[in-house]
């Protein structure tokens, strides 16, 4: 497809970024619905405290930090980008898509061990939420992984506007982390 | 934004394309238009046929379906309980899902949003691409569920719990999960065409497309995709969560495990109400489309029509309790819900009034889409005025889950959305194939259609008023529905007649495609953009140059020309200009 960039309606801004923006907002809505019933739920019942304790909160709060590092180092890797410091943007966005994975392994490792202990998604409603949010957004994680794997390895890195699509999500990812977290494990 | 300096050259891809990039994986918008529009005319007759079992029930229950003797051979051609549920819980699901959806926001969304805003194609042509696929594969799913065993999904098109969470409930195991997976599968690929739909409209109108001189089609296309992009991932995690029930042991929608059945109505009514806009919102705008064209007159309230669509929009999200009102439900929230629901009354009257005033004084051509188009706004008011009825708690208390209920929804869907997709079809159809349809065969399937529309389903107020529940097997067993029996068979023989006449457009539609008249460039003397592309119009659509666009879509009978159209591409002369 040659012609694309014809004649825009909005100068400069790219229907990529347009549509990403979009696709986040069905996002929140996805996760937004499934946060909102949590609460009520949560609200309306007593007794979830016994569910809740059986969380690792040490856990839960190394995940969350590296999660929050990496989308220093997506920051990185754009700012690099703009520098046309190729070097540089390599090393950071390789440095995310390790700490993707190993939120993904931390997390494997919690529900193998909560599994063991004979907690699984049919335990209970508190079991029901736990593992489907947080199984949904593991889900978005290893999206994201793969999206910096692909800018990585496909080397098509000359174009910051990639970079600062997948930067949205991968920024979204975590935002809705720090959601998911005080609800889930705090609370 | 017309700086002709913005124009890049055009680089024309003049490579022939194989068999297959063309008519099956193509990226071609017109492409995908047309096989959303295949799709939905195909499961429209597998919908259709289903509701005729369904009416041969209810007319004449527990007696031999004429010609399902060899199917139900066990029962000698009786219709089981189970597969009369299955067939009115399958023929609302196909209908809604993969015939309104397909036809209006699919294929005429993809045909109408590049070419009336003067695009080349979708922003994103190979998400476009999957969109269809996904709807392909979604559809392949739903039609599997038929022939497993069992049979498909019993719990009514809304499939509320505990009924559906638990296999042994409804006596249905896979077919509940694959329609669970088939509307999942749908939902992805609704999400990717609503985010094509919306980028393309902000980002890639042609010059001098400005939002306010988009045609109402394009507003309504736009507006339904922002219903789309925020409504189904409501049902798509509601489509998981219920599946994990059914599959997985957790407790979404079941209390023994502390979840909460009316939690499904919750998300599901969250997400169908707005779905019931993204239904009529295409139909609406394809009526303020062709109103204009057939009457010879300026669209009357052009802002009006866009704000009230905007406010449909807005206040879709906060009436979906209505659907809820006797499932258990805090009056005053019942109240508040009466009352957006009413509210929502008004910019759809806005609507009315405005189709009413374009049409007045107007010098109208009574064209076969132009029929459809007039049906469309009459069967609209009748369907809207019963929703107004129900609104109100004290009334649906007495009439929900009656056949009212189901007369209102095919007033809504059938009367509204089908006799659009008609219209728009009639209206269209020499753009998309380069051939006119028939207007003798037109005629002949518009007006029994439009008859024996009003004979199936005006009745069925009738005997809802009088007490018989929607979804009922067999109304004889009820003394009191005995006497209303004769309405149920004249309702069963209008329904017949009424699918009878459905040939006349198969008819019209295949006989046409090959060897209809060639259509002209712009058959019915529109104003909008897609009319002066070539018909069909060519890949990319628009020759070396994309139009500019001087001024709105409806300019009908201006005394500026001498014509009574006025193209939005048309420039004139510097001093009739500088009045614009």
């Amino acid at each position: 497809m040659a012609i694309r960039t014809e004649a825009q309606a909005i100068p400069g801004i790219l229907p990529g970024k347009v549509g990403v923006w979009w696709f986040l907002a069905s996002e929140i809505m996805l996760f937004g619905g499934l946060i909102a019933t949590f609460i009520v739920f949560r609200l309306g019942s007593t007794g979830w405290h016994g569910d809740a304790a059986h969380l690792s909160v040490p856990i839960g709060a190394t995940n969350t930090l590296v999660l929050l590092t990496s989308s220093l180092t997506m920051v990185q890797a754009f700012a690099k980008a703009e520098d046309v410091n190729e070097r540089g943007l390599r090393n950071n966005l390789a440095l995310t898509i390790l700490m993707g994975l190993a939120f993904l392994g931390i997390k494997a490792i919690e529900y193998s061990s909560e599994v063991w202990a004979g907690y699984t998604p049919a335990s209970g409603i508190f079991w029901s939420f736990y593992y489907t949010m947080t199984g949904l957004h593991a889900l978005h994680v290893l999206a994201g992984a793969i999206v910096n794997s692909i800018l990585l390895g496909a080397g098509r890195l000359r174009n910051p506007l990639r970079l600062e699509l997948a930067g949205l999500y991968w920024h979204f990812v975590d935002i809705v982390w720090i959601f998911l977290f005080p609800l889930l494990y705090l609370a | 934004m017309s700086n002709p300096a913005t124009h890049a050259t055009v680089h024309e891809a003049h490579h022939e394309l194989g068999f297959v990039r063309t008519y099956i994986f193509s990226t071609d918008h017109k492409m995908i238009a047309r096989q959303f529009l295949f799709l939905g005319l195909f499961m429209m007759v597998i919908g259709g046929l289903l509701a005729m079992v369904v009416r041969w029930q209810l007319a004449w229950p527990e007696t031999p379906v004429a010609g399902l003797g060899w199917l139900l051979t066990e029962t000698e051609g009786v219709l089981p309980p189970e597969a009369y549920n299955m067939a009115f819980t399958m023929h609302a699901t196909i209908m809604i899902f993969f015939v309104i959806m397909p036809i209006l926001a699919g294929a005429f969304g993809n045909f109408c949003i590049p070419l009336m805003i003067g695009a080349r194609d979708m922003a994103f042509p190979r998400l476009n691409m999957l969109s269809i696929w996904a709807a392909f594969l979604s559809g392949g799913v739903m039609l599997a569920g038929f022939f497993v065993p069992q049979g498909h999904a019993a719990s009514g098109w809304t499939a509320y719990a505990p009924l559906s969470a638990v296999a042994t409930y409804q006596g249905v195991n896979w077919g509940q999960n694959l329609w669970l997976i088939s509307l999942f599968i749908l939902t992805i690929s609704s999400l990717m065409g609503a985010i094509n739909y919306i980028t393309t409209v902000i980002n890639m109108r042609a010059p001098g497309m400005t939002f306010f001189r988009m045609p109402l089609v394009v507003w309504s296309l736009f507006i339904t995709a922002i219903l789309l992009l925020l409504a189904l991932p409501v049902l798509m995690s509601a489509t998981a969560m219920l599946l994990f029930d059914r599959t997985l042991g957790t407790h979404w929608f079941l209390p023994e495990g502390g979840g909460e059945p009316l939690l499904w109505q919750h998300l599901f009514w969250f997400f169908g109400h707005p779905e019931v806009y993204i239904l009529i919102l295409p139909a609406m705008g394809m009526a303020s489309e062709i109103l204009p064209v057939f009457a010879r007159k300026p669209i009357f309230g052009y802002r009006a029509m866009v704000y009230s669509m905007l406010a449909i929009c807005f206040l879709s999200w906060m009436v979906y309790g209505h659907h809820m009102f006797v499932s258990g439900m805090d009056p005053r929230v019942g109240m508040a819900f009466t009352l957006t629901t009413m509210v929502i009354a008004v910019p759809s009257a806005i609507k009315t009034f405005n189709w009413l005033g374009t049409l007045w004084g107007g010098n109208i051509r009574f064209t076969v889409p132009m029929l459809n188009a007039l049906a469309f706004v009459a069967m609209f008011v009748i369907g809207g005025l019963s929703g107004v009825f129900m609104a109100s708690t004290p009334v649906d208390i007495f009439i929900q889950d009656t056949y009212f209920i189901v007369a209102h929804i095919h007033y809504v869907v059938f009367g509204g959305s089908i006799f659009g997709a008609f219209a728009a079809i009639y209206f269209w159809f020499p753009k998309m194939f380069g051939r006119m349809l028939n207007p003798t065969l037109g005629h002949l399937h518009f007006w029994p259609t439009f008859v024996f529309f009003n004979l199936t389903f005006f009745p069925q107020h009738i005997v809802g008023v009088g007490g018989m529940m929607r979804r009922i097997y067999n109304p004889m067993q009820y003394e009191f529905l005995q006497h209303l029996q004769w309405w149920n068979v004249f309702i069963t023989w209008s329904a017949f007649a009424l699918g009878l006449a459905q040939i006349f457009f198969v008819i019209n539609f295949f006989w046409s495609l090959f060897a209809g008249k060639k259509a002209p460039l712009n058959p019915w003397q529109s104003n909008t953009l897609e009319w002066i592309a070539p018909s069909p119009p060519p890949h990319l659509n628009w020759g070396d140059r994309i139009p500019t666009v001087y001024r709105g879509p409806y300019e009908y009978s201006s005394p500026e020309v001498a014509e009574d159209w006025f193209p939005q591409n048309r420039s004139l002369p510097a001093r009739a200009a500088a009045r614009h």
